[in-house]
């Protein structure tokens, strides 16, 4: 816990608050993107954004693996469940993740779905082995942090000869979605992608390494900074991009230098590339389809492969054409200016790739943050309690 | 009375099984009334066997509360699913400022259900409710197929004298208003999570399970009409129960992170499984909104009892159309704590 406190010093984050303040005084924007799901939390969470001059911005970015999954991938989860053989082992936070329709697998579950939530692959896979009358198949998502661990378990699998035990590949990776980000399709007249840099991700880094940020870094002229999940870590990324926009520098820099090498790791790296190969595209809630952005797994592995062995096509599902997620994915919009958000789209009944977790970005600032809509209106609440 | 016992061979209590004909109304269910609940619970009301318990109460103000549990596992660190029944039903009545007379207890027991079981709950009941002075007077047995229930679920009744002049609820809660909170936050729902199945972690933390009318009644004595409102923040947490008060008084909170305890251990284990303390449940906690020039004294007579030893002012109640509960976090800046969305957790109370 001590390892812990040390990253949520108050009286630390007041005085790199003060240095951004101070260098961020150039009369300029400075429109950031935290990537990560992760970073998006504990910026809402510690309530950083009050801790920031009024000229440095936060965009809240896709990296939340539950909110980029298309409904139709929710749809054929769905399906899989709703097969008497199957048992369909998921994240907690995926069974409230809206579908095509309104159905969700918390439904599916009520319906007679056996849909059991677990905290690991090797949870799924423990109870493969333990209940071999059962189809057990595990609904993989997630970047590069949550793929070694599925990839482990495909190869124990394999090892064991476990029949009854198999994937529903979701997984994604981070690089080509912040590129889609930075190129995107189409965008509405007069628009203009504002983000300025990246707070590059903390998990996903410690096994990919900084390096798959170098060409982004140099082809689109934007600095990334690769920051940890702790609040200290978030404000002190924050510094150190303002400090490269100030000096006109687009480099790929570490700050979570206790966990995170230029490399990454290795072993992890190689386990993946075993187990997995790239899709030629996949469709990301909020981004659309984007080229060689998630993973498959291999022929060799073919028979831990949902897809395969249950023959899963899956039906695109279009989003609400009112919801702006793809908008505020960018920058271009603040969550608040989406007729949708908390009026028909809230945490409860989310329409919108954002709204479905907590570390989306709607959700995230409607959960934590929805106060500052009204106190850019008034005069805030006093933050400290006169006792 | 005494002829039919010798006739009837007494329960194993060692390795039988309650089957069906326990809850079917015959010599059975007497049976395992008699020597399980009334021989635990031991009072004369009970032991007249009557369908319903008598009483004379005081002239006064009665409050009356009832609540189901079904908790899973239905033995934990530092309590089961009996203590709990007891001190839950005991903690609501007396977030009304009252003094618990007595308690009624209905089980609804799966087929297959450990005898040996039912009687250590049982005793644990009794235990409870022997400390905290009130009996268990009325009740209500029945049984359901393998299946159709998870072991046992329990719900109590309960009803209690108001002291004269209290008038305690929600919706008095007013801006200016002290928020008092007594003690640590989501120590029972972590111990009963270190308990699952599946998560795999073992800590020393014991549920905070605990009858409070005894630090109530404390409470009562110090500040007495002050008190505006009483809540236990069970299930959904300390976040919940603000949130219930703000909406229904109309009012917004602004509390501050830094004076709300949370263990150590509790606040590892939220980290590890993505969780926030305020949204823990207690079960031996409450909070008290009270005039603010009342609060230190209020804190001052809490500290003094072993149950709120680390009472503390966590924060105001505001004035706020949009009910808001605020934070100023530790870390300088300032959010919401909203209401829980979902349910990500099984069952902990």
């Amino acid at each position: 816990m001590k390892h812990m406190d040390e990253y949520r010093r108050g009286p630390l984050a007041q005085n790199i608050a003060t240095q951004i303040a101070q260098e961020a005084a150039s009369g300029r924007q400075y429109q950031f993107m935290e990537f990560c799901g992760g970073h998006t939390h504990a910026i809402a969470r510690y309530g950083i954004e009050d801790l920031l001059p009024a000229n440095v911005q936060l965009v809240h970015g896709p990296g939340c693996p539950v909110c980029v999954l298309p409904a139709g991938r929710i749809d054929d989860a769905i399906k899989l469940a709703m097969r008497a053989e199957i048992t369909l082992c998921t994240y907690a936070d995926l069974m409230r993740v809206p579908a095509s329709g309104g159905a969700t697998l918390l439904r599916a579950s009520a319906a007679g779905a056996d849909i059991r939530m677990v905290y690991s692959t090797a949870d799924a896979l423990q109870i493969a082995e333990s209940e071999p009358d059962r189809e057990i198949v595990f609904l993989a998502i997630g970047f590069e942090t949550t793929t070694p661990p599925t990839a482990l378990a495909i190869r124990a699998a394999y090892r064991k000869g476990l029949g009854n035990f198999s994937v529903f590949c979701n997984h994604v990776l981070t690089p080509p979605a912040m590129r889609a980000i930075l190129s995107p399709p189409q965008l509405p007249d007069g628009a203009h992608i504002r983000v300025d840099g990246f707070i590059g991700p903390a998990h996903v880094s410690t096994i990919t390494g900084t390096r798959p940020y170098l060409g982004l870094a140099a082809e689109f002229r934007k600095p990334v900074v690769v920051a940890g999940f702790e609040p200290l870590d978030v404000v002190h990324a924050i510094l150190m991009l303002v400090r490269q926009v100030n000096e006109g520098r687009h480099d790929v820099a570490n700050q979570y230098t206790r966990f995170v090498t230029a490399t990454g790791n290795r072993i992890a790296q190689r386990e993946m590339a075993e187990v997995f190969e790239l899709r030629p595209s996949f469709e990301w809630r909020g981004l659309g389809e984007v080229p060689q952005s998630a993973l498959r797994i291999r022929r060799g592995y073919a028979a831990f492969d949902a897809e395969r062995r249950f023959a899963i096509t899956t039906i695109p599902a279009p989003d609400n054409p009112a919801c702006e997620c793809a908008t505020i994915l960018r920058g271009l919009k603040k969550p608040v200016e989406c007729k949708l958000f908390g009026t028909v789209c809230a945490p409860e009944t989310p329409m919108g790739s954002c709204m479905v977790s907590p570390e989306g970005a709607c959700a995230a600032h409607w959960t934590f943050g929805r106060f500052r809509d009204r106190a850019a209106m008034r005069k805030p609440a006093p933050a400290r309690l006169s006792a | 009375m005494n002829q039919q016992r010798l006739r009837t061979r007494r329960l194993d209590t060692r390795t039988g099984l309650v089957d069906l004909s326990h809850g079917a109304g015959g010599r059975a269910s007497a049976q395992l009334i008699r020597e399980i609940f009334v021989s635990a619970f031991d009072n004369q009301a009970l032991s007249r066997a009557d369908d319903q318990a008598a009483f004379d109460v005081p002239a006064g103000r009665m409050v009356m509360s009832t609540d189901g549990y079904v908790v899973s596992p239905l033995f934990f660190p530092g309590g089961d699913i009996g203590s709990l029944a007891v001190h839950g039903t005991i903690n609501d009545v007396a977030m009304a400022g009252a003094h618990p007379l007595h308690l009624a207890a209905g089980f609804i027991i799966e087929e297959g259900f450990a005898i040996a079981d039912l009687q250590r709950i049982a005793n644990s009941m009794a235990s409870a409710a022997r400390e905290a002075g009130i009996g268990i007077v009325t009740g209500d047995t029945k049984v359901v197929e393998r299946g159709h229930g998870d072991g046992v679920y329990i719900t109590t009744t309960g009803i209690g004298m108001v002291p004269q002049g209290l008038d305690l609820s929600a919706n008095r809660a007013s801006p200016g208003d002290h928020v008092v909170l007594s003690g640590s936050v989501g120590d029972h729902g972590v111990a009963i999570m270190s308990r699952r199945a599946n998560l795999g972690f073992e800590t020393e933390l014991l549920s905070d399970s605990a009858a409070l009318h005894g630090l109530v009644a404390d409470m009562v004595h110090a500040a007495g009409p002050a008190l505006r409102v009483m809540r236990d923040p069970t299930r959904g947490g300390l976040a919940s129960a603000l949130n219930e008060i703000a909406q229904t008084a109309g009012v917004g909170f602004l509390i501050e992170e830094q004076t709300i305890p949370v263990r150590p251990e509790v606040a590892a284990v939220c980290e590890l499984l993505g969780l926030d303390p305020l949204y823990v449940a207690n079960e031996g906690k409450l909070i008290a909104i009270v005039a603010r020039e009342w609060s230190a004294m209020l804190v001052s007579a809490m500290r003094a009892h072993p149950l709120g030893r680390d009472a503390a002012v966590i924060g105001e109640v505001i004035a706020d159309e949009q009910c808001f509960v605020q934070m100023a976090t530790s870390f300088g800046g300032g959010r919401i704590v909203d209401w829980l969305s979902g349910e990500q957790l099984p069952r902990i109370c």
